[in-house]
């Protein structure tokens, strides 16, 4: 009964100087939910954007047989007048705008010298309960959470008639519920007949969502598994992925005896810098030892990067109040450079805005927290600063061809490396890691996990945010878990489990709730 | 690999490419007027404000794009004022230089407060900076011109280095000073070369380096014997030099140099990365008024008067000269020698076509496209290399 709807043969794409896909093969039939897998820069995103046009006909080789006739996209409108539309990682809505405004943005409704907004914004509202959000299409976009964004982006491209949707990492920016909301709702479509291709780093879902999965690997096709035929486990999908068996996503580390606090927060309660009534972090206590990793678990907007944030010299919120304490010392970090001198660094979850110099080589962003380590008397020392961004590109194993390279040529995990490496130069005692693996592949993330037990077998205390439970049951010796600004739990790593964690969490939202 | 090179070559140092090209053909076209010994010295004297206000505006560039309209206006108030304590109340030179700087520095931490710690858009602050200190010039000379300056004061900036050797009809110094010059510079990168060397570092390839050095040095030994044909080192180079190489030093070689740098790179991350970032923007703004009171020393001296229309559009001369010299105007990337050679590059555009006897109007016009092809070729070549 299945009908092929999109067949890419032997497509190849190559940049000045990279082969970024080489001969990839992928099949897609009607109605099935399609996923495509590989490590960062493994070419998935490049696969995507030859379909929908984004790189034109003509720029590549091979061909794209849609519904049986050969395609030939110059540009995204020739994609999407055929029904396919791509939703990217990053979400593409004007925050000023309302969602009617946003879901027909640059397909405006009416005429187009008078725009028809009674019609705009009743078929907008008509799509938007079909993916089951209950907004008005006259709310502003910068008043919904990430979670609903999502949601307008795939009523947007309802709208546009899609009959094969495609989603690059979905569910990147979104906590396990608002996830699992989403791919509920792609199931649902699936059912109506929608077709649908996703592209993810997170092995359970796909195993949830997928009825194909296609693994590329460093720009070829390597094989596409098939739930009904083959046995896929997440295991097998890893294997597909590096090439090699993964046995152990989590690297031991061996068991200490934790006794010296590191840091301890007190009543600590932070106001948003807008909206300076609300309680953006309300009356949180909590430790972190010596040698300890310690995660903080919790939904989006739980307040977790806000608190890191504003422990880190007040670089978030207004109205703090509390204690801090360093090695049993009450401080006042007033600063960035004062929350650095007293060796507290802050990992952020978004390096490519909050983080990095995208412009810049890996060298300048080495040393970007620590000048002073590289200069006497204001004055940096080149050879110095060369010789130390080496050190650490050797000692994290970036894959770059000199540290000379600009960050924003790198690949998501070895950006993250570089963003380690900075704090790494800094000698921080307390490193707080804002989601230090989101969007960057397992191999990358295996890595990155035996820099953070390096780290505490040096006697550091890790500070680990991270939406994605099994992370940090995997690596965390205890656990706090936070709901809407407020500690909800806190679990040893031994006791722990994922029900254990999201019950503590849906049961605070209750006891709020009432 | 050899095409390659010769690309990134072509790259890096376009506007010194484009420089001489531009260089030989006024010279072809003024029958080689351009170069007279003459018109090289009046070349440095004539754009000396350019080349002070653009190493300042290149700081303010580099925070982000944020440009100082109020340069032009803060150089004539500020001669204003010099010329008025200096001329009519009969003021000590010394005193007045310290109270013309003080001035400047003022106006600029008043600026720089408002741009920094109030995050008042520096657009709007230096445009209202624009409109008062032009008024304030006018107040101060009350619509008339102040002249002559007295004459210890013009030699500190219009008169040349003596010359030790006593040569005829050509100054020895100048040529003697051109080789030293040139020799240090030699030198020094010979030395670096051998520590990078000895310390296990990478090094460029030898011959690009010695052609490097080659020209450079060249440059300095002929410009300090065509000076030495006329009357030799004018004092204003000196000026010129000690500013460019401080600040060249500051912007490459110290942290607050590089603290510049991250702001216009990624604000956030340089903030989140311990740098004040609003001291950042402070110090641009307030050095800039700083440079904006040496412009003027050195407009009043030139000029031999002050009056309520110098420094007209001094600001779009310097922020030009950021932008063709390859300063991005996003921020976070440009460097002082290439402002240098923007500044050059229009000077030398200024001066063939005055040579020429071209219209003013039409200058005007060459100029505005040699900046805005300045400004297209930076953000193509940009694109092409991502």
């Amino acid at each position: 009964m299945s009908k092929t709807l999109l067949e890419m043969k032997n497509i190849t794409k190559t940049f000045p100087g990279v082969k970024a896909l080489d001969n990839v093969n992928l099949k897609v039939e009607e109605g099935e939910i399609h996923a495509l897998v590989g490590e960062n820069g493994a070419g998935k995103s490049t696969l995507m954007n030859v379909l929908s046009g984004i790189y034109p006909f003509g720029s590549y080789e091979g061909d794209i047989f849609y519904e049986g006739e050969v395609c030939k996209f110059g540009k995204i409108k020739d994609s999407e007048s055929v029904g396919i539309v791509i939703i990217h990682q990053e979400l593409a809505l004007v925050p000023e705008m309302t969602i009617g405004e946003n879901m027909y943005l640059g397909n405006e409704q009416g005429k187009s010298y008078s725009i028809d907004w009674n019609q705009t914004y009743g078929e907008a509202d008509k799509y938007l309960k079909q993916v089951g959000l209950k907004e008005s299409s006259r709310t502003q976009i910068k008043d919904i959470g990430t979670g609903k964004q999502q949601l307008v982006e795939i009523a947007k491209a309802l709208a546009k008639r899609a009959k094969l949707l495609i989603l690059d990492e979905p569910t990147s920016s979104l906590n396990e519920e608002d996830s699992k909301a989403l791919l509920d709702l792609l199931l649902e479509f699936k059912k109506q007949g929608m077709t649908s291709i996703i592209i993810s780093h997170k092995l359970n879902e796909i195993e949830y969502i997928a009825d194909k999965i296609t693994v590329i690997r460093d720009g070829a096709t390597i094989e596409t598994l098939d739930k009904q035929g083959d046995n896929v486990t997440e295991a097998r999908i890893i294997q597909g992925m590096v090439g090699r068996e993964l046995t152990d996503r989590y690297p031991k580390r061996e068991a200490q005896n934790l006794i010296e606090k590191a840091l301890e927060v007190k009543n600590w309660t932070v106001y948003h810098p807008l909206y300076s009534e609300r309680k953006v972090v309300d009356d949180v206590s909590l430790y972190v030892k010596k040698g300890e990793v310690l995660g903080i678990s919790g939904l989006m907007g739980a307040g977790r990067t806000e608190l890191a944030m504003s422990i880190f010299g007040k670089s978030y919120g207004k109205k703090i109040s509390g204690q801090l304490l360093i090695n049993n010392k009450e401080v006042s970090l007033n600063t960035e450079r004062e929350a650095i001198d007293h060796k507290i660094a802050y990992v952020t979850e978004d390096r490519k805005d909050n983080g990095l110099i995208l412009s810049n080589p890996i060298r300048i962003n080495t040393t970007l927290a620590n000048l002073k380590g590289v200069s006497k008397r204001g004055v940096i020392d080149a050879d110095k600063e060369i010789a130390v961004a080496n050190e650490f590109k050797d000692k994290l194993r970036t894959k770059t061809p000199s540290v000379e390279q600009n960050v924003g040529n790198l690949s998501g995990g070895n950006q993250q490396k570089v963003l380690l490496s900075k704090w790494m130069f800094a000698e921080p005692d307390i490193l707080i890691l804002d989601e230090p693996t989101r969007g960057i592949d397992v191999g990358a993330k295996y890595e990155i996990y035996c820099i953070i037990n390096d780290l505490v077998a040096a006697g550091k205390s890790v500070i680990m945010i991270s939406s994605e439970l099994p992370e940090v049951l995997g690596m965390s010796d205890r656990i706090y878990i936070m709901n809407s600004g407020q500690i909800a739990g806190e679990l040893d790593a031994k006791e722990a489990t994922q029900e254990k964690i999201m019950s503590h969490i849906i049961k605070s939202g209750k006891e709020k709730n009432e | 690999m050899k095409e390659k090179s010769v690309g990134t070559f072509l790259k890096k140092y376009t506007m010194i490419i484009v420089l001489v090209i531009v260089a030989l053909f006024f010279t072809w076209q003024t029958q080689g007027r351009l170069i007279y010994p003459q018109n090289i010295n009046n070349l440095i004297s004539q754009n000396a404000y350019v080349f002070i206000l653009a190493t300042g505006m290149l700081l303010c560039i580099l925070t982000g794009g944020n440009i100082d309209l109020s340069v032009g206006s803060v150089v004539c108030f500020v001669g204003a004022v010099g010329a008025t304590l200096m001329v009519k109340k009969g003021m000590n030179m010394i005193l007045c230089i310290i109270i013309m700087l003080a001035v400047g520095l003022a106006i600029g931490i008043w600026q720089g407060f408002w741009i920094a710690y109030r995050r008042i858009p520096p657009f709007i602050v230096t445009l209202a900076g624009m409109l008062m200190f032009r008024g304030l010039s006018n107040i101060v000379l009350q619509g008339y011109t102040v002249a002559p300056m007295p004459q210890n004061y013009l030699n500190l900036f219009n008169s040349y280095i003596i010359d030790f050797f006593h040569g005829e009809n050509f100054n020895i110094t100048s040529l003697v000073v051109g080789i030293v010059a040139a020799v240090i510079f030699v030198l020094l990168q010979f030395r670096q070369r051998m520590q990078r060397v000895k310390k296990g570092y990478e090094v460029g390839s030898i011959t690009n380096d010695i052609i490097k050095c080659a020209l450079i040095s060249l440059v300095m030994i002929v410009l300090m014997w065509r000076l030495g044909m006329y009357k030799g080192i004018p004092n204003i180079l000196l000026w010129i030099l000690v500013i460019v190489i401080i600040y060249g030093y500051v912007t490459s070689k110290t942290t607050i140099g590089r603290h510049f740098y991250a702001v216009g790179g990624n604000e956030k991350a340089a903030k989140l990365s311990g740098i004040n970032t609003n001291r950042v923007y402070f110090i641009a703004y307030a050095n800039m008024g700083l440079l904006a009171a040496v412009a003027a020393m050195v407009t009043i001296a030139r000029l031999n008067s002050a009056n309520p229309t110098a420094g007209d559009s001094y600001e779009m001369d310097a922020i030009g000269s950021c932008f063709i010299g390859g300063a991005s105007a996003y921020g976070g990337s440009g460097t002082i020698p290439g402002v240098i050679v923007g500044a050059t590059l229009m000077g030398v555009i200024n001066l063939g076509m005055s040579i020429m006897g071209i219209d003013a109007n039409w200058q005007k016009v060459v100029k505005g496209l040699v900046l805005l092809g300045a400004v297209i070729f930076d953000v193509e070549s940009k694109k092409n290399s991502r």
